[in-house]
């Protein structure tokens, strides 16, 4: 049943938030350490294991592919409710700081892409023109 | 008429937002196919238009919240909330390569300390530059160039004004809207076309949100590794910033 696999995700972000806030208890600090990624990571054994198990059928896997291709619009969702203006009009040290950060960042990930392969990760095919929504799922 | 039409969009926000964001969604799409020739993701298009109506939403009612301070829009904040953010971020987990994952670990581990030390220097340096000594501000400031909640985070835990706190949080919007636009158009040349590099990317850029939309109008296959390490950036941000970048500014600028 396609419940089974929204269960399941749902399952695993609440595990996944409660271990990132009891790290960020242990840490000391009052915020979720990597919830989201704990919970990820979680999904994926999850997911893996059940597999060979054999009982995560299609049914349940279109709960999981469901809400995994619903992830583009609520990035649009969630842009449309930025405070864009604040950000615009939080002064030159914000602007210029902003994205003088993100030019060194951005030149700074092949470099340390490379690091300890020795040899660059080899990419992937070239995206369709069109990205179809349920790619990945 | 369009009274009870209102009516019927106010009181089902989410709904609505579904409505609203497929129809968004879809004359984005058509844009890419018929004006740019597909050489522009719909995808990224609709972040960039989101991110305008972000902006005339707030010039509009002078809130935070972009287009959904608008009542009929109100549900754009559910939609693009952090609980369902967060719940479709982890499905597209489903997608992963497990050998992909591990093969490129290390690196992301390396890129999220990195990803941290880079924006807290040059966050701190420009701040400074720009008349800030006083180290909370300077501080401050740059955890604001890690991203928008290490900023505040760290600048309440050390004492900071609302007026810096803000500042903070301008800063990591820039980054993190810069990260959203600029991310499709320099992937090519920053090779960032394997989940090797998504995961660096994640740990350098760290703003989730920024990383996720500006992987997803790159190759939404990508999205998972990003935001895998990026969920990872801001805890570890609020854990440091306060702590040991505190300290180093300190014994740099006195005080």
């Amino acid at each position: 049943m396609v419940i089974y696999g929204v269960a399941l995700l749902a399952a695993c972000l609440l595990v996944g938030k409660l271990l990132g806030s009891l790290l960020g208890m242990v840490m000391g600090i009052d915020a979720d350490v990597g919830g989201v990624g704990i919970a990820m990571l979680l999904l994926v054994f999850c997911v893996y294991r059940l597999q060979r198990m054999g009982c995560f059928d299609d049914k349940a896997q279109a709960g999981l592919s469901f809400w995994s291709s619903l992830y583009i619009p609520i990035v649009v969702a969630m842009a449309a409710s930025q405070n864009v203006l604040g950000a615009v009009s939080g002064g030159p040290v914000a602007l210029v700081g902003g994205l003088v950060v993100v030019a060194i960042s951005f030149a700074l990930v092949p470099v340390i892409a490379r690091l300890g392969r020795g040899k660059y990760a080899k990419p992937m095919d070239p995206p369709e023109s069109t990205p179809r929504e349920d790619r990945h799922a | 008429m369009l009274e009870r039409f209102l009516d019927v969009l106010n009181s089902n926000g989410l709904i609505a937002a579904f409505a609203f964001i497929g129809l968004l969604m879809l004359v984005c799409n058509l844009a890419a196919r018929y004006l740019t020739g597909g050489r522009i993701h719909g995808s990224a298009i609709a972040i960039a238009a989101g991110l305008l109506l972000s902006y005339i939403g707030g010039v509009a009612t002078g809130g935070t919240d972009g287009l959904s301070d608008i009542a009929m829009f109100s549900g754009l904040g559910i939609m693009g909330g952090s609980m369902l953010r967060d719940f479709a971020i982890v499905a597209t987990a489903f997608g992963v390569d497990v050998a992909e994952l591990k093969k490129a670990g290390m690196n992301g581990v390396i890129a999220l300390f990195a990803g941290l030390a880079v924006p807290f220097t040059v966050g701190a340096a420009i701040a400074y530059a720009f008349g800030y000594t006083d180290p909370v501000a300077v501080t401050t400031i740059g955890a604001g160039a890690a991203t928008y909640i290490v900023g505040p985070v760290t600048g309440t835990a050390i004492g900071a004004g609302s007026d810096l706190i803000a500042l903070s949080i301008a800063i990591g919007l820039v980054k993190s809207i810069s990260v959203m636009i600029f991310t499709p158009i320099v992937a090519k040349r920053i090779q960032l076309n394997n989940p090797s590099a998504a995961l660096v990317f994640g740990g350098m850029m760290g703003t989730t949100s920024g990383v996720a939309a500006g992987l997803a109008a790159t190759d939404a296959r990508l999205v998972p590794y990003g935001a895998m390490t990026a969920t990872f950036y801001t805890g570890f941000g609020c854990l440091l910033g306060p702590s040991i970048f505190y300290l180093v500014v300190r014994s740099i600028v006195g005080g």
